[in-house]
């Protein structure tokens, strides 16, 4: 805050970052909201194939993705709160956990879909379209949300990375950490999107 | 040129310093004068489809090419103009002066949604002229032929998902600035009403805008991944298309019409010299509009095959939210009795709205009935009845803010007597234009269609005929504008003798707004 002239004062609004940052999150919502929306309708027209469906998900696979979201929030608040005591390095290294977390999370994502195609079940592959309507629509809807999901999980690392920059250019402070917290707050949605994600594909068998 | 916000030295050099701006004001400009020539663009594609309806049979221009023409007129003038609109300009460069706030909220996000915007549009217009070639499928996009056409929607789409993430983030920072950066003593019940529709259309295109956006990159999914979530062949449904399609839709046509309301409640107590009438009822009658207009989008698909119950319910909620539109009407009018009626310029297109948007609001009613939607749907009965609204309403209503506004925004006067002209040439060419298509729709003339049956030749040669002075109208108007800016006599801070806050400044403002934050003592219609 003190590279500025007295006539660049900078005044932080800080009630109004963090109004602006939550009334994002519920454009995120309804983001998402449209695609649990296409869930509910199919899943009430095939319910049973969707159960059917969910068998040929791993549950090891999702749970382990569970787990690493979870305790990614974890670190991300540890080094919001790290911050706040003025603890830069403490807070520094629970965001480069946050991101390893965030990597680990793709990586399970891109063997379990790898996995799923090599099985040739992938968006209009001929063994999909050779199954019912309700595993077709199961499977393309796990492709998609999980998909959105996961470029979510990648946009949300990215910004970690830069606020970690922003946090070792003393440019994210005890007095000034509303770019950290509001990130925070990004993956903290992330994260509960997936928590609605896990039990809806994985959970229904 | 004495210091205004157009002379503030910025860190960027020359046009850079417009391009990078954080100045409301600037970025204001920047979006007015973008989306106006999206506006020339869509009425040259207007004139195009109006010149090849002349008369039946094919002129100039086959089938496909027509297709093409009016899917890039609803694409361009919804998204490219009218949905940016007023707030993206208006909103942008008024509303903060109405709070007497210094900008918003986030002034780089600000910029950035501009960008967006720009680049959202140049990416449809390159879908012009690659790939496939334009998009045929009307503004709507409709499944399965927006998946199976050739041509390039996916580029298009995309285009206008960048448009919609500029309008989310416009919204998220009006909405913040009207909470948290109104000067002193500016209590919600102190804020013009201008500022309360903005406030209104944030809360719309912050949570609709999104469900589009979805839909739109299920489009693109759809098209390269064939997922099949519309597809009956793979169990998916395309009426939910539909659903999703207009559950953003129809909320954004009160994007479209609230602003343009909020200007006319603010400049009829100024030309009538008189307090709004019924200030707490207009304020809450935009946001009771904005609320049920999230609940009345199944009215678009009254034939698609919605069971019996659910249009009846669709029907209920459309006639309820005429309700608030109606109240707002009669308290423009009640404020105007009895007042001290000067009828420059302003309040002229502010009466010509009021008119206009009658017509289009009463046949609205028409369109909601259940039993005669059956007889009028997919007909030039709609047409008639959204370009009353759109055109007649919210574009007349950002006609007179800009007349209203534009001492304040380039510190010039707007030569009079051309405006009125403009006005009644306008007028009477809007009316031959669009009532005609009551008529042919009405009689069972389809829209969307490069040709007609023969009866239809009288009303249509009539439509065409009205465009044409429509056309000279718009001409003359900015005509007007243009030579305004350049030759028109200086203004004053306060030519109209306006309450609220933008004129308490000088004309134009400068580079932060205020010299002292004002503090605000009494309301904005303060008048006797």
């Amino acid at each position: 805050m003190t590279d500025l002239t007295h006539n660049e004062q900078k005044s932080i609004d800080y009630t109004g970052a963090k109004l602006g940052m939550w009334l994002f999150l519920f454009t995120e919502i309804l983001l998402f909201g449209g695609m649990f929306l296409l869930y509910a309708v199919y899943r009430d027209v095939h319910s049973a194939d969707f159960h059917e469906a969910a068998k040929e998900m791993s549950l090891v696979f999702g749970a382990v993705n569970t787990v690493i979201l979870l305790t990614s929030s974890l670190t991300m608040a540890l080094s919001i709160s790290a911050i706040k005591n003025n603890r830069r390095t403490a807070s520094m290294l629970y965001q480069v956990v946050t991101v390893i977390f965030a990597a680990a999370f793709l990586v399970n994502k891109f063997i379990e879909w790898q996995d799923h195609i090599l099985h040739g079940i992938y968006p209009n592959s001929p063994e999909l379209l050779a199954m019912s309507h309700g595993k077709i629509l199961y499977f393309g809807l796990y492709y998609v949300m999980t998909g959105i999901h996961g470029i979510h999980v990648l946009i949300g690392a990215a910004i970690i990375c830069g606020t970690l920059i922003l946090t070792k250019q003393g440019r994210i402070t005890s007095n000034d950490y509303i770019k950290l917290e509001n990130t925070g707050l990004f993956w903290h949605l992330i994260d509960i999107i997936w928590i609605y994600l896990f039990p809806l594909f994985y959970l229904i068998k | 040129m004495e210091a205004s916000f157009y002379t503030t030295k910025s860190k960027y050099p020359g046009i850079f310093g417009w391009l990078f701006t954080t100045d409301h004001k600037r970025i204001g400009l920047l979006y007015l004068i973008s989306t106006l020539t999206f506006f020339g663009i869509g009425v040259l594609l207007g004139l195009t489809m109006r010149l090849e309806l002349i008369r039946s049979g094919t002129h100039f221009i086959s089938a496909q090419t027509y297709n093409a023409v009016f899917t890039l007129h609803g694409v361009i003038m919804i998204f490219f103009f009218i949905i940016p609109g007023i707030p993206a300009s208006l909103g942008n460069f008024i509303m903060p002066l109405q709070l007497g706030a210094r900008d918003v909220a986030f002034p780089k996000i600000n910029i950035l949604s501009w960008w967006l915007f720009m680049i959202g549009a140049a990416l449809a217009v390159t879908s012009l002229f690659t790939g496939g070639g334009p998009p045929d499928t009307g503004w709507t996009f409709y499944i399965p032929y927006s998946v199976r056409t050739g041509t390039n929607i996916s580029l298009a789409v995309f285009g206008v998902f960048l448009i919609g993430l500029s309008s989310t983030l416009t919204g998220m920072n009006f909405l913040t600035t009207i909470h948290q950066l109104r000067a002193p003593g500016m209590t919600w019940k102190r804020l013009p009403l201008f500022t309360w529709s903005i406030y209104a259309t944030g809360w719309i295109q912050l949570l609709a805008t999104p469900v589009i956006a979805i839909t739109l990159v299920l489009i693109i999914v759809e098209r390269f991944l064939g997922v099949g979530f519309f597809d009956p062949a793979k169990g998916g449904d395309p009426i939910l298309f539909q659903h999703m399609f207009w559950i953003y839709s129809h909320p954004a046509v009160y994007v479209m019409i609230l602003p343009a309301m909020g200007v006319v409640s603010d400049i009829i107590p100024v030309f009538a010299r008189k307090t709004i009438f019924g200030y707490s009822a207009i304020a809450a009658s935009s946001i009771a509009i904005a609320f049920v207009g999230y609940l009345v989008w199944g009215h678009h698909m009254f034939t698609s095959g919605m069971s019996d119950t659910a249009r009846i319910i669709f029907s209920f909620l459309t006639f309820l939210v005429a309700v608030p539109s109606g109240v707002k009407v009669f308290n423009w009018v009640a404020t105007m009795y009895r007042g001290s009626i000067k009828v420059d310029a302003p309040l002229l297109f502010t009466l010509g709205f009021i008119f206009l948007f009658s017509i289009g609001g009463l046949t609205g009613l028409v369109n909601g009935t259940l039993s005669t939607n059956l007889h009028i749907h997919g007909t030039y009965f709609i047409v008639a009845h959204f370009h009353y609204v759109i055109f007649g309403g919210a574009v007349f209503g950002m006609f007179a803010g800009l007349h209203y506004w534009f001492p304040k925004m380039f510190g010039r006067m707007y030569e009079e007597h051309l405006a009125k002209l403009a006005f009644y040439v306008l007028f009477v060419g809007f009316n031959l234009l669009y009532f005609s298509m009551f008529v042919v729709g009405y009689e069972g003339m389809p829209r969307r269609y490069y040709d007609y049956l023969p009866r239809f030749n009288t009303p249509n040669l009539i439509s065409t005929i009205g465009s044409w002075i429509l056309a000279a109208g718009l001409f003359i108007l900015f005509y007007n504008l243009i030579h305004s800016l350049i030759k028109g006599e200086k203004a004053p801070a306060n030519p109209w003798g306006g309450a609220t806050l933008e004129w308490q400044t000088s004309s134009p403002p400068p580079h932060e707004n205020f010299d002292q934050v004002p503090e605000v003592t009494q309301g904005p219609y303060t008048y006797r």
